[in-house]
């Protein structure tokens, strides 16, 4: 049965900025989709507001919007693109909002939602209609009821049964929860719950905590065939979500009756919500008693779905959107194999690792506890043929400094409450000699892992006992390789030098071997080359003789290096493709598309340090590697490389280290002229405080060598900086300090620009909304520059321009401008692809990431036919996301230190609607009218009369506290409103109240239980549009003024790159 | 535990590994199966008698053994070879571990073995006679005993796992059924209990004129090892009982019936084991996936001149998975419909057959 001939034109929604929960998994499904869907012939209309995505690339879809995600934005699409179908299940639960809006605001009248219905998406989202739903089909759920009071709590209880976890709905951060075992505990835990919860609500639910979890993908097509793709089990038990577990693929302990039975649950419910395509479905498991609960069902494509595609080599996305407009799994050939069909159930040969990388190292104050609230950014996938193995590679490709399992200080509080060292917290008990059953009694850990993790220290013992010459001996050797030690570990045990032991290997013999991922467990032939290396007899690698380029992925999604280094990736591949040459990436990340088998010639997953990235350049022998794409983690690689006689393609690592070593630095920019900051490097507190005393206070101090602003700070007298030294020398006790002289007020810059050593092209001049002195990653900047002069722009235009030649940059490189009373200062220079490559692309039409890979390989720029700097006569603003809302007790300021997780982007006519659309984008809608609180810190007192002004003549009705209203009472109508910590009524309870719709509230100071920081918090909980510069005041307020006088275009990608 | 173990095939390839389970020393036809949970179902189920299992998924015996996943009395395969042996398995309902159940049946075991290297070596050269020691036993002399060893088509396996003397389950049943018993699984006949149809389970070579004296409402002759064509006296049953009763045939019971009407038998190059193999219904459409075990195959072109059709096909290799008889209540199907190990998907071949059993 082809196709369905009425399906001819198709609106993919896409899933937005990159936020915790909703990471590069939905860039990966959406661009297979839309593959998928134009092979078939039909025509795709995309739409996502996030720059930093290749399905946006206008090659990916016939048309493409970089628009925001709300319901009236994207019907305003439909209209103008007139679909026959919308598929929303490409693009996470942002996908599904936008289509349960588009159908609540009536905006689907004859266009078909495929994938899944809006009556299914509602079937599962709404907790009463899947309660009913489940218990029609007879599958077990845990009970939950929302309750407001004590007396109907109790009688909640008496339906569901002890022991129960009380949440409140609506708290600061979440918090006020608690478990209770019996109606003593309950009364407690309850009353507390519904005096925090905003709306004196809590919820009750059954509780399943302790009970394994299991993940089924289940996919269906039109003629009822249902598959499961693959099972998943998460170490951690239920009380961790599954974005925070580790989590293996297959299932480990299921026995076959326990899998088939949580099997034909996935089937009857796929079924029974009539899905066409994929669906993760998540069962809490009793291991005492086999019972089983359905935890959470998603009628789409998901971040599990994404692990598992990588995890077997089955592309649920691709396939899903096939069966979507009407094909069937039996007629859809599985790729990898191009003989079978799709119909049919991987079997994975290899066990999968997966574990989360964290943010926390990001937040002060934070608690790194894990729970039920997703908190990770990213994750980590690793191969092997054993679990030891699994873990250990995927340990490795956290690249979090750790080569594999380390001791740490733990407590039995740790165990009990995990937090993101769990896993070495597990293997540091173990090691100190606890039981395996003791250690079960506290965690909940299926003695299964715990054994696998005895396994590994045993074998340490084992290493331990032997004299370093007897353990390079072939069979000990070899065995410690098998288990997934790596060399960094050994160097440990034994004292030899890792590069030693990795010589000893070579020379030996003792080398990994690689394996293909098959979806079929060799059952039958496979045509796609998808790799694993392990220490086994066989490998299967046919390696070639073409000219061929290695690319070394960015590993996790983290702040500071987030999707945007995997986009330059792809592009670099698809660029060197083009060219006829090989392409080798090397990745760990599930995730991402850079890691889909089809974006290079050859892919390996594969932790990204030296010595597993060496064994695949000892195998393969490229003719070059690039790491310029892959963020920090490439770059890092650069030098070990390259002193193993690895050729580095484009700019020269001497390069690097002449922009990433500050004196080296300075002598250059003396060279050229080109001014910065007054600096010094310390090594003691001493040497700071002498430095911050000769250039003057306030300072901005940093470690050299850093990745997205760790550890950056502005401080402002003695006492400050003798705390910062004290934290700072903690993190990197081998590497000084920075001290630079921190320009106030000036406005930043970031500049994207090409060269080839010959010719420089200035991709973007980007101007930043927020003054310098918050991360460039986490500011808002918009392209053209707004507020600067022709020479200043023609200043940086040169600066740049005699930078990149002088570094002999070949390919991308970003630099960092601070302007101050029209005179330009350097802050940074990155010879490297940086963050807002992506977004520059985007806005002024050229693929620069791409283009950077073809000067690598010898072409220049005039091949490419660019010379001048792009004129847009429209205006593009990044904005950024942050992830205050996931993070309890995070403030919501901005720093020098990066917060940000990804970006939206705004493109429009002027600045003021571009950055509306940003800020829509980045989940931020503001008003157009209604009352405005404004409180500032006392430095900030005397410049805020504008704004308030301003402010009055939009229509809004001003409120301020005290110190703020008497700062500009004589200039506008403002009322007084008593803090957060003055008698009731306050703002708080103006928040609470809804009576508050846009806040102005600039921070006070470094600590964060104040006022402000309540305030700040509880607009993020409740969602209130905030901000906490006044830069970003002023220009939220432009934006109001615009999108006041009339009503919002939206326009594609495409019609604006025409008109270039 | 870590003593020495081999394996050989009859390429004159040597693996060496860890022995686990019984010291001995066993032959037997190497094949690979590519199931990742089901190994207690698989090593208890008479169909690998003859034959040394191999599992692709490397992690073996993570959930211990429990007697309620036995498929027979015991282990039927010649012997287990896995990448990884687990000895502290997990599973609220495990009774001992892998070793010691291979051990408890005098089943040699052996792990750290290149299983992918092995099973695409099979793969392209088709399943191969092999031998598993975990004695000490020079190469060559156990290479000889490979040679020495028949071709798994010319033995004659059935016999060694079958019933020997008529045994009745389920008598009170408001059914009966008659089980003409190659080598059948627990599943099989707990799918039929389940029904209410209770069965007499005869051994293979049970006349026709015998069955018949118990009155049954329909037959199954099950799956087993081995070769069909060596168990002709099956096939001949058959025959006699087609117009008699409604039939059905589970693998090797579905190769017999398509023998007992005239059709040939081919033995694959490596077959299909695994509980992940699609099966499409020609007359429907529908795709099921399913549990196999089969290493010979219903040749599908010498079935088109006889009565029987062929109404399922594997959507891997296109070779027969079912047929139907034009006129008469015979039907049968190559895969597993019983599951143990595998999907449960095709468990309505059940309900047909009580569906046929009662309209006969």
């Amino acid at each position: 049965m082809p196709r369905d001939k009425d399906i001819k034109k198709v609106l993919i929604i896409g899933s937005g900025p990159i936020q915790i929960g909703q990471a590069a998994e939905f860039d990966y499904s959406g661009s297979q989709a839309c593959k998928s869907l134009m092979d078939e012939g039909i025509e795709t209309v995309l739409v996502n507001s996030n720059p930093a995505t290749i399905q946006t690339d206008v090659d990916m879809a016939d048309t493409v919007y970089v628009e925001p995600l709300t319901p009236e934005i994207v019907a305003k699409i439909i209209e103008k693109e007139k679909p026959d179908a919308i598929l929303p299940t490409m693009g996470g639960q942002t996908g599904l909002n936008v289509a349960t809006g588009l159908e609540k605001i009536g905006a689907l009248e004859g266009i078909r939602v495929i994938g899944s219905t809006i009556q299914t998406i509602r079937n599962v989202e709404d907790r009463n209609l899947f309660g009913n739903f489940m218990m029609e089909l007879d599958e077990p759920i845990p009970h939950c009821r929302a309750v407001t009071s004590i007396e109907e709590s109790i009688e909640a209880v008496a339906e569901i049964g002890y022991p129960v976890i009380v949440r409140p709905a609506f708290t600061l951060g979440g918090t006020g929860g608690g478990v209770a075992y019996n109606e003593k505990e309950l009364i407690e835990v309850a009353t507390r719950g519904i005096d925090m919860s905003f709306i004196n609500q809590v919820l009750i639910d059954e509780s399943v905590i302790g009970w394994k979890e299991f993940e089924y993908e289940v996919m269906r097509d039109k003629n009822d065939t249902c598959i499961i793709v693959c099972n998943m089990e998460n170490m951690d038990p239920m009380g961790i979500h599954t974005g925070e577990s580790v989590v293996v693929a297959p299932s480990q302990t299921l026995s076959d009756v326990d899998n088939q039975r949580l099997r034909n649950a996935s089937i009857k419910i796929i079924r029974a919500l009539h899905i066409q395509g994929g669906c993760n479905i998540q069962f809490a498991f009793n291991a005492e008693t086999g019972e089983y609960k359905v935890i959470e069902v998603n009628p789409r494509v998901s971040r599990s779905s994404a692990l598992a595609s990588k995890a077997t080599g089955y592309p649920i996305a691709k396939i899903s959107a096939k069966i979507s407009v009407g094909m069937t799994l039996d007629e859809i050939q599985n790729d990898i194999t191009k003989e079978t069909p799709a119909s049919f159930e991987p079997s994975l040969d290899y066990v999968v690792a997966k574990i989360p990388r964290w943010p926390f190292d990001k937040f002060k104050g934070v608690k790194r506890k894990i729970g039920v609230q997703m908190q990770s950014t990213g994750e980590v996938m690793a191969i092997g043929r054993t679990i030891e193995e699994s873990l250990h590679k995927a340990i490795r490709s956290l690249d979090i400094g750790k080569y594999g399992f380390v001791e740490v200080p733990y407590t039995d509080d740790l165990l009990k409450n995990a937090t993101d060292e769990r896993i070495f917290h597990l293997y540091t008990a173990l090691k100190s000699g606890r039981e395996i059953n003791e250690i079960h009694d506290i965690t909940q850990i299926d003695k299964f892992f715990l054994y696998k993790i005895q396994s590994i220290i045993n074998f340490e013992d084992y290493l331990n006992s032997l004299s370093p010459e007897e353990i390079l001996k072939h069979d000990n050797l070899l065995k410690a390789k098998r288990m997934g030690f790596s060399d960094a570990i050994l160097s440990q045990i034994t004292g030899y030098k890792e590069k030693y032991i990795r010589d000893h290997r070579r020379e030996t013999g003792i080398i990994p071997t690689y394996k293909m991922v098959d979806t079929c467990a060799a059952e039958f032939e496979a045509k796609t080359p998808y790799y694993y290396g392990t220490y086994e007899g066989e490998d299967e690698v046919a390696v070639s003789n073409n000219k061929k380029v290695v690319i070394i992925g960015a590993g996790p999604i983290r702040i500071g290096q987030g999707i945007e280094f995997d986009y330059c990736c792809v592009h670099a591949s698809l660029a060197l493709k083009d060219e006829g040459i090989e392409t080798i990436i090397i990745n760990n990340n599930p995730e991402t598309v850079s890691t889909d088998y089809d974006i290079s010639n050859k892919l390996y997953f594969e932790p990204l340090t030296l010595e597993d990235v060496m064994s695949i350049m000892d195998k393969e022998k490229p003719d070059g590697v690039v790491v310029q794409f892959g963020g920090q983690t490439s770059i890092n690689l650069a030098v070990p490389l390259a002193e193993e006689g690895i050729q580095i393609l484009g700019t020269a690592h001497e390069s690097i280290d002449r922009v990433e070593d500050r004196e080296r630095f300075t002598e250059v920019l003396d060279l050229l002229e080109i001014p910065q900051a007054e600096y010094g490097i310390a090594y003691s507190f001493e040497d700071a405080r002498l430095v911050a005393k000769r250039i003057g206070f306030p300072v901005l101090v940093r470690p050299s060598y850093v990745l997205g602003g760790r550890a950056m700070e502005i401080v402002y007298d003695d006492t400050k900086l003798k705390e910062y030294m004290k934290e700072a020398v903690k993190i990197s006790p081998k590497h000084p300090i920075l001290v630079d002289k921190f320009l106030e007020d000036a406005i930043e810059i970031d500049v994207d620009a090409l060269s080839d050593g010959e010719e420089v092209f200035i991709g973007g001049i980007m101007e930043h909304i927020e003054e310098a002195g918050v991360h460039s990653g986490d500011s808002a900047c918009v392209i053209p520059p707004q507020s600067l002069s022709k020479d200043v722009l023609k200043t940086i235009k040169g600066y740049t321009t005699k930078l990149a030649l002088e570094l002999q940059v070949i390919g991308l490189m970003n630099i960092q401008y601070a302007v101050k009373d029209d005179k330009v200062y350097i802050i940074e220079a990155n010879p490297r692809a940086s963050r807002t490559v992506p977004f520059v692309s985007k806005a002024v039409g050229v693929p620069l990431a791409k283009i950077a890979a073809k000067l690598m390989v010898g072409y220049k720029l005039k091949d490419m036919g660019l010379r001048d700097e792009i004129k847009i006569n429209h205006v593009a603003v990044k904005e950024s996301i942050f992830p205050f809302i996931k993070l309890p007790k995070a403030d919501s300021i901005l720093g020098p230190e990066m917060k940000s997780t990804g970006e939206s982007m705004g493109i429009d006519e002027n600045f003021g609607i571009s950055y509306y659309k940003a800020l829509l984008s980045a989940g931020m809608e503001l008003p157009k009218k209604g009352r405005l609180f404004i409180s500032v810190r006392d430095s900030d007192k005397n410049s805020i009369r504008d704004i308030v002004e301003i402010a009055e003549n939009l229509g809004f009705e001003l409120v301020a506290t005290e110190g703020t209203a008497n700062a500009v009472e004589e200039y506008v109508n403002i009322a007084t409103i008593g803090k957060v910590s003055q008698p009731s009524p306050n703002i708080k309870d103006a928040v609470v109240n809804g009576e508050i719709d846009l806040i102005i509230n600039t921070p006070s100071g470094k600590q964060s239980a104040d006022d402000g920081f309540y305030i700040r918090r509880m607009a993020v909980e409740l969602g209130i549009p905030y901000v906490t510069t006044l830069a970003g005041a002023r220009a939220v307020l432009n934006a109001i003024e615009h999108v006041k006088e009339g009503d919002i275009e939206v326009k594609s990608l495409n019609e604006y790159h025409d008109l270039l | 535990m870590l003593k020495e173990a081999k394996l050989a095939l009859e390429d004159g390839t040597i693996l060496k590994g860890e022995g686990f389970g019984f010291e001995t020393i066993k032959t037997g036809e190497v094949v690979f199966a590519t199931g990742m949970t089901g190994y207690v179902e698989s090593l208890t189920d008479p169909s690998y008698k003859g034959q040394i299992l191999m599992s692709t998924y490397p992690l073996q015996g993570n959930y211990g053994i429990s007697r309620d996943w036995f498929q027979s009395d015991g282990i039927k395969a010649e012997g287990f070879v896995v990448r990884e042996q687990n000895k502290y398995p997990s599973h609220r309902l495990s009774k001992e571990n892998l070793p010691d159940f291979l051990e408890e049946y005098q089943i040699p075991g052996i792990s750290g073995i290149d299983t992918r290297y092995l099973t695409l070596k099979i793969r392209r050269h088709g399943a191969m006679k092999g031998a598993i020691s975990t004695e000490e036993i020079e190469d060559a002399e156990l290479l000889k005993l490979i040679n020495e060893q028949e071709n798994i088509e010319d033995i004659d396996l059935v016999g060694t796992v079958a019933v020997r003397k008529p045994k009745i389950i389920g008598e009170e049943l408001k059914h009966r059924a008659a089980i003409l018993d190659c080598g059948i699984k627990k599943n099989s006949i707990d799918s039929l209990l389940k029904r209410g149809i209770g069965v007499v389970v005869l051994p293979y070579n049970t006349g026709y004129k015998e069955i018949l004296e118990y009155d049954p409402e329909a037959l199954l002759v099950s799956s087993g090892p081995g070769n069909p064509t060596r168990v002709t006296e099956a096939a001949k049953t058959v025959k006699n009982l087609s117009h008699k009763l409604p039939i059905s045939g589970i693998c090797l019971g579905h190769q017999i019936i398509s023998l007992a009407f005239g059709a040939k038998i081919n033995k694959m190059k490596f077959g299909h084991r695994g509980i992940n193999q699609p099966v499409k219904d020609l007359i429907t459409g529908k795709v099921t996936i399913t549990s196999q075990n089969h290493g010979f195959t219903v040749d599908a072109d010498s079935c088109k001149d006889l009565p029987i059709k062929i109404n399922q096909v594997n959507l891997n290799d296109g070779t027969p998975e079912g047929i139907e008889h034009e006129e008469l209540p015979i039907s049968s199907v190559q895969y597993h419909p019983e599951a143990g190990p595998g999907p449960n998907d095709s468990d309505n071949y059940f309900d047909n057959f009580l569906k046929v059993l009662k309209e006969y």
